[in-house]
């Protein structure tokens, strides 16, 4: 009886390996032809010299000495460090005020907000950034009308066009972008907070800080964790701004690692080297998210 | 004395968020009502709030570029190539974008359904290396892939096609993630049920699995439309001839080559954001629960 069970359950496992691995066919084939394996060729084209109609050539670790020699490549990690630790803080706490006051409005209005919040994102990186193109120009542009006429600036500014200012525009409009899926997240996650908890609490005449601190911002620091990670992941990637608005100029001062794997290999087919700031990219991503999941399972 | 503070507090917020939501409308209301203002009024010292007189100059010139095929059909192997009629190229481009962003979606959703509920519902050696896979994938930078991605495609012969954006989109595994999360929550003992019936696989994934995934299907749908729509990166470097551009590449080349008719190039910008934001209004609910889902143990 035992060993008749044991048989069946053997033949059943059988089934079931052989029909996960049915189902799981098609998307495995796109998976690994088209993520996996050029991540591997990634890594491994990082070793090589490597450009258009040529062998490649083995050189080892020399683009990963060459980069840390490369002033523009390090001026362009010091950049995008500069957008990341600007923008993540201030896309979390301002997602979380905004989410804070509108998931209690009444009806169809916490809809309405963050609808309108999630509109950069929707509107597409190519036609939101042709607009603020057009907004920061010289001579055209609304800034400078309305910094003028409000007496904030006593000539026009090329605000794109100036080192002082030019990271500072691009990551106003990174944050515009940046905030919409964190409120939706937020929303929900405030939704699902237990409200015989907070309704406890108020009774026993806790106050609006310690009803937040001390009851849901427990509940809500999984989505927290998340949307650390989603927005760190997104200001590393930022690159159509970049690439449409200041090219990583004026003199380098909005070069980012994105935009210059981007330069490197498509402007001057330095594959191998792109590569290698790819993969140093993506190592330094793993690093970043790996701490932000530690600390958030600490306590 | 508390409760009038708690109050006063929301007045002043729920003030601050509707200025505040008035400024993050305001790019799309300029977009749209530039594509509309007349050459003057666009380069004037101070701008129109409203423009004084609606023109379609802009679309006017927009429409009046290069022409291009409305589409063309390549059938692999047997070289025919089937061709529409002369149409302006913008319209070229959100035809090929249509097509982009629907073929994706289909594909996508049908790859993930399967494989969301088989990593969801069976035991299989493997299955946890590859949901770690998946996640570890998920984590990391799509850009990073292009390079060798590009250097994949020409090899495949597929640079400068459609597919070349298509097949990577359908690749990401966000997707699979997203649909195992539904998956899991299909009750076991109604697979028992089917089991004991002796209901094949197949039939069991089509009649029971797949009505209670249908929302997560739903979410995803919407999800990979609006972001193959607006891929821009993927796009431009897979994409060159003037007839193969999707709407975003063919703003930016606008952009490029006007550099400051920004009447014109505002025309193309509605006319690449109107569409999604209609969709993405339409859909917003499975498209919210799609962003939630995807979070939750994420």
């Amino acid at each position: 009886m035992a060993k008749e069970n044991n048989k069946m359950s053997r033949a059943l496992a059988k089934r079931e390996t052989m029909a996960g691995y049915a189902f799981m066919l098609p998307s495995l084939v796109f998976f690994l032809g088209f993520v996996i394996y050029p991540m591997v060729q990634c890594v491994i084209t990082s070793f090589f010299d490597s450009t258009m109609n040529r062998e490649d050539i083995f050189i080892g670790f020399q683009n990963y000495v060459d980069l840390f020699h490369d002033t523009v490549f390090l001026g362009a990690l010091r950049n995008t460090f500069i957008i990341v630790v600007v923008s993540v803080p201030v896309v979390c706490v301002f997602s979380l005020w905004v989410s804070s006051v509108i998931y209690d409005l009444k009806g169809i209005w916490c809809s309405i907000y963050r609808i309108i919040f999630y509109l950069p994102v929707v509107t597409g990186s190519v036609a939101v950034t042709v607009v603020w193109k057009w907004m920061f120009n010289n001579y055209y542009g609304i800034f400078n009308y309305v910094g003028k006429s409000l007496g904030l600036i006593q000539k026009n500014i090329n605000w794109l066009g100036d080192e002082k200012y030019a990271l500072g525009c691009i990551i106003l409009i990174l944050l515009t972008t940046s905030v919409g899926q964190p409120i939706v997240l937020y929303v929900a996650a405030l939704n699902n907070v237990d409200q015989s908890l907070v309704e406890a609490a108020q009774v026993d005449g806790a106050t609006r800080f310690q009803c937040f601190w001390r009851i849901k911002w427990p509940q809500i620091k999984p989505t927290t964790l998340y949307i650390l990670v989603i927005t760190t992941i997104n200001s590393f990637q930022c690159f159509a701004l970049i690439q449409l608005l200041t090219s990583g100029g004026p003199n380098h001062s909005t070069d980012t690692i994105m935009y210059y794997i981007y330069y490197n290999a498509f402007k001057l087919y330095k594959y191998g080297y792109g590569n290698a700031m790819g993969v140093i990219l993506a190592v330094i991503i793993a690093i970043l998210s790996g701490i932000q999941f530690k600390a958030a399972h600490s306590d | 004395m508390s409760n009038r503070r708690t109050k006063a507090y929301k007045i002043f917020s729920v003030t601050v968020i509707t200025i505040l939501a008035i400024l993050f409308a305001f790019p799309l209301y300029w977009i749209i009502t530039g594509s509309f203002k007349t050459a003057k009024a666009i380069n004037a010292p101070s701008p129109q709030w409203w423009p004084q007189t609606f023109v379609l100059d802009n679309y006017q010139k927009l429409f009046s570029r290069q022409l291009a095929p409305v589409w063309e059909f390549n059938i692999p192997f047997l070289g025919l190539k089937l061709t529409g009629p002369n149409a302006p190229a913008a319209i070229r481009w959100l035809v090929n974008t249509v097509f982009m962003a629907v073929v994706s979606m289909i594909l996508t959703c049908a790859t993930a359904a399967m494989a969301g509920y088989a990593l969801a519902k069976k035991r299989f050696t493997g299955r946890t290396l590859l949901i770690t896979l998946i996640v570890c994938a998920m984590a990391l930078p799509k850009q990073v892939i292009l390079i060798p991605l590009l250097r994949e495609m020409s090899s495949l012969n597929l640079y400068n096609t459609i597919w070349a954006v298509i097949l990577p989109i359908v690749g990401w595994p966000f997707g699979v993630f997203l649909i195992k999360q539904f998956a899991e929550g299909i009750p076991s003992e109604m697979m028992e049920a089917a089991r004991i019936d002796g209901a094949s696989e197949w039939k069991t994934f089509l009649q029971i699995a797949l009505p209670m995934i249908k929302p997560g299907i739903g979410a995803l749908a919407i999800f990979t439309f609006i972001n193959s729509w607006n891929d821009y990166f993927m796009q431009l470097i897979m994409l060159s001839s003037t007839s193969n551009l999707t709407i975003s590449l063919g703003i930016a080349k606008l952009q490029a080559e006007n550099a400051t008719d920004f009447g014109l190039i505002m025309a193309g910008a509605t006319l690449a954001a109107v569409p999604i934001i209609i969709v993405f209004l339409i859909f917003q609910k499975y498209f919210t629960k799609g962003i939630t889902m995807g979070a939750v143990k994420g």
